[in-house]
């Protein structure tokens, strides 16, 4: 660091939060590709329902399908905010 | 046996065409008969970077269209013997494309003996694109260290392991290159830029060649001759390697580093 460089406006460092996203949307969008077009319609749709009952993020909802042998697994998580826990 | 390479990134901007012609004209070099398509038809570029705007007469659409044989759209680069540019289109629209006149063209360009064909695709992932990648054998994914340009490319990745004549005969996969251009290594040092090894780990899959942000790429354009042309610049020195580790020679990575500073301008900034 530059004795002038609190001087000038210099950018924050910001590739450590590049990072962080891509790794995570990188992850969600492998996770859907080569499945059914109606994942990304039935993620959101079902993100409405569970709203309905539960204030959760837009990004609590994952739904992946994962094929196994032979037949192919629908995998649904939600991820409840803190203070939900609990209250069923 | 003709091996085909498409050059794509998804994004625009990235330097697909920039290294199609350096790729191009580094595999020409090696004695390679080569050939270089332009498939972003409506927007003509390549004819450009390679310096042979004003010898085009026929272009890739005439040829799929029977308009001119292949032999008088292809045109000879005047630097090297065995290196041809075969033009885009600036006229018609990307629907003149299809893909039985696609795979003509290749098939003639394997009857005439050509040892590569660098396909160089429009951005973006529709007909013009799709084209550029379904009859590769290698793909060479332009990516710059940036949000939009990575998450293009893990997009494109998907599609040449699906949506490619490879993958839907089963016939083993495109082989996939990573190439990072616009790398700026103060910029990584400083935390600003995604670096090699981020990029690497967020896509899965290691680098090919990495390009340095280069001054002479854009003097290179200006004056249409293929940077990888201009040996005395890094950028030309790192298609070069990255000629070389294509036709499966190792070469370490270089221009990875910030240059060092004195201490003046470690003090003052610089």
């Amino acid at each position: 660091m530059g004795i002038l460089d609190f001087l000038r406006n210099k950018p924050a460092p910001s590739a450590n939060i590049a990072r962080e996203r891509l790794r995570i949307i990188v992850a969600q969008e492998r996770s859907t590709r080569g499945g059914p077009d109606y994942l990304p319609l039935l993620r959101s749709e079902l993100l409405e329902v569970i709203r309905k009952y539960v204030h959760v993020e837009p990004d609590a909802v994952n739904v992946s399908l994962e094929s196994d042998s032979g037949h192919d697994v629908l995998e649904l998580s939600v991820a409840l905010p803190e203070s939900e826990r609990g209250h069923g | 046996m003709t091996e085909i390479i498409v050059v794509t990134s998804g994004k625009g901007g990235v330097g697909k065409t920039t290294t199609s012609a350096s790729l191009a004209t580094g595999l020409a070099q090696r004695g390679k008969k080569v050939a270089v398509i332009d498939f972003d038809v409506g927007l003509r570029n390549l004819d450009l970077i390679m310096g042979c705007e004003r010898r085009v007469v026929y272009d890739f659409i005439n040829v799929i269209q029977g308009e001119a044989s292949l032999k008088q759209a292809l045109i000879r680069d005047k630097r090297l013997d065995n290196l041809y540019v075969l033009a885009a289109s600036q006229t018609r629209d990307k629907d003149a494309l299809n893909q039985e006149g696609v795979e003509k063209v290749l098939d003639d360009l394997e009857q005439n003996d050509f040892d590569y064909v660098v396909c160089d695709s429009p951005a973006g992932i529709e007909k013009g694109a799709h084209l550029a990648m379904y009859f590769a054998d290698h793909a060479v994914v332009v990516v710059n260290p940036e949000v939009s340009s990575v998450r293009d490319s893990d997009r494109i990745l998907g599609l040449l392991a699906s949506k490619t004549r490879r993958a839907e005969n089963g016939n083993g996969e495109v082989r996939q290159h990573l190439l990072l251009s616009r790398y700026h290594p103060v910029r990584v040092a400083a935390g600003e830029m995604l670096s090699v090894t981020d990029v690497e780990e967020i896509l899965g899959l290691s680098v090919v060649g990495v390009i340095p942000e280069s001054e002479q790429v854009l003097a290179a354009s200006n004056a249409g001759v293929p940077v990888i042309l201009d040996e005395a610049s890094a950028a030309g020195q790192a298609y070069l390697d990255t000629v070389a580790r294509i036709l499966g020679e190792e070469r370490p990575l270089r221009f990875l580093d910030a240059p060092r500073k004195g201490i003046l301008k470690r003090m003052f900034g610089g």
